[in-house]
């Protein structure tokens, strides 16, 4: 076995498993679960909306981690995971945004609207959107590098006052009905409908470390590449 | 001399070495007058356009008037951003900048001084013209909305100060900066259109605490943030 096949050993099992468990999600969302008593079947894709973007709040926390880090010490493999991290959030949030709607035009009657939490969702797609259009804008890949971590900082830190600002500008959006103060989860919501949403979590989260991992790879060819073609021309 | 009359005011007011390089930046807008020149004109034609487009009626030009206000001082500042580092990019002044002994703080807040200077020239025309084409009659809030206006440039300056220095390196950067610029600024347009609106109407400040003190927190957090971070920016 070659030192490479070696290597994508792991990212490989954690694939399997990635499938495994989305296949089981599917499973327990579309048949073990019952419907739901107002929405009816179209509730179901709560099951992969909430998951989704779970995921993507996660990832530009990794984004944000790994700027800080970047910045600090100054290792290419903190922005290799910076970049990789805010493609697939980039990813997962226009997901979220396509099933969100997809379920709002049968439950509220609309494609869109401006509520806090879409709008929100709908500027973290845009400003990370921004970060990935800076990066690729930039061909030296050290400014890159120092220019995507500051955003990555900058834009991590607005997401609080972003969010005060459209949560004070309106609120429609459906109460939280999973995570009531006034009720345990188990009280008012189906314990099937729990562990569906549970596996179904725990494969978006399998499913996103499957890709981080696979983009990550793709980042650091890219950079044994650059540093080869630099030792070429020296 | 003119360095002579600087040092004589170092008492007071900003550090030297923010000063000079505000000094430098006003000398050469004096001189060239590019930037304040075209946000002047830029912002009196997005007020015929935005009249032309919603043909505002008297009756209706109070409710409108804060967003097309604001927005017409955001464009407009937009526009001013891209020229913010032209006299650093010529020549590589940016690089002979970077090896002078000074912090490199001192560059960014020179340049936020310099971007708020001009932003409040522009105010100082935009608003009373805005009154005027728009026949609003609230002569009295003016003052009050001018200063409610300033919290929300100072966010403006920082922040565009800060991308319009990250984008130097980037292709298409006029394209890049409003790109970037414009979500990051959401809480600063909401909170100030919402804050303006509150003020026409009422004429005091007491309905709009939560946009005011909203407003002074991006300013404290964005102007910590980029007095840390741009050093990081501008490194060579």
């Amino acid at each position: 076995m070659t030192e490479i096949e070696q290597k994508r050993r792991p990212g490989k099992i954690l694939g399997v498993l990635a499938l495994l468990s989305v296949a089981a999600g599917l499973y327990f969302a579309l048949i073990k679960a019952p419907p739901d008593a107002y929405q009816g079947e179209v509730q179901r894709i709560m099951y992969i909306h909430i998951p989704s973007i779970l995921t993507a709040y996660l990832s530009f926390f990794i984004v944000f981690v790994g700027s800080c880090l970047y910045l600090w010490k100054r290792e290419r493999r903190d922005d290799i995971l910076a970049y990789a991290a805010a493609e697939i959030g980039v990813l997962f949030t226009a997901l979220t945004i396509v099933e969100g709607s997809i379920w709002g035009k049968p439950t509220w009657g609309v494609w869109w609207t401006w509520d806090a939490r879409l709008t929100l969702t709908a500027l973290l797609l845009m400003i990370f959107v921004g970060y990935l259009m800076l990066r690729s804008l930039i061909e030296d890949p050290e400014r890159a590098a120092v220019s995507g971590a500051v955003l990555g900082i900058i834009g991590f830190l607005d997401i609080p006052l972003i969010h005060m600002s459209v949560y004070w500008w309106r609120t429609l959006h459906q109460p939280p009905s999973i995570l009531r103060p006034d009720k345990a989860p188990w009280d008012n919501v189906h314990p099937s409908m729990l562990i569906a949403l549970a596996i179904n979590f725990i494969a978006f989260l399998l499913l996103y470390f499957y890709l981080l991992s696979l983009r990550i790879r793709v980042g650091e060819t890219e950079e044994r590449i650059r540093t080869k073609t630099l030792e070429g021309a020296a | 001399m003119r360095w002579t009359n600087i040092d004589r005011e170092e008492k007071h007011g900003l550090p030297e070495p923010d000063r000079l390089l505000l000094w430098k930046d006003l000398l050469l807008e004096l001189r060239r007058r590019e930037s304040l020149l075209a946000m002047f004109f830029f912002g009196a034609l997005l007020l015929f356009i935005f009249h032309f487009a919603l043909d505002v009626r008297p009756e209706k030009a109070a409710d409108m008037a804060p967003g097309l206000l604001w927005l017409a001082v955001v464009f407009c500042g937009t526009l001013g951003l891209m020229q913010l580092f032209q006299a650093e990019r010529e020549n590589r002044c940016l690089e002979a900048l970077l090896l002078s002994p000074i912090d490199r703080a001192v560059i960014f807040v020179s340049k936020v001084f310099f971007n708020l200077i001009l932003m409040v020239m522009l105010e100082i025309v935009i608003f009373p013209l805005f009154w005027v084409l728009f026949n609003l009659t609230a002569w009295d809030r003016l003052p009050m909305i001018f200063l409610y206006g300033l919290l929300g440039t100072v966010g403006f300056c920082v922040v565009g100060t800060l991308f319009s220095a990250l984008t130097l390196g980037a292709r298409g950067r006029e394209i890049l900066l409003p790109l970037l610029l414009l979500p990051m600024l959401i809480p600063v347009v909401l909170a100030t259109i919402r804050g303006i609106e509150i003020v026409l109407q009422a004429g005091d400040f007491s309905e709009a605490l939560p946009w005011l003190h909203l407003l002074i927190g991006f300013d404290v957090i964005f102007s910590t943030a980029g007095i840390l971070v741009f050093e990081w920016i501008v490194e060579p």
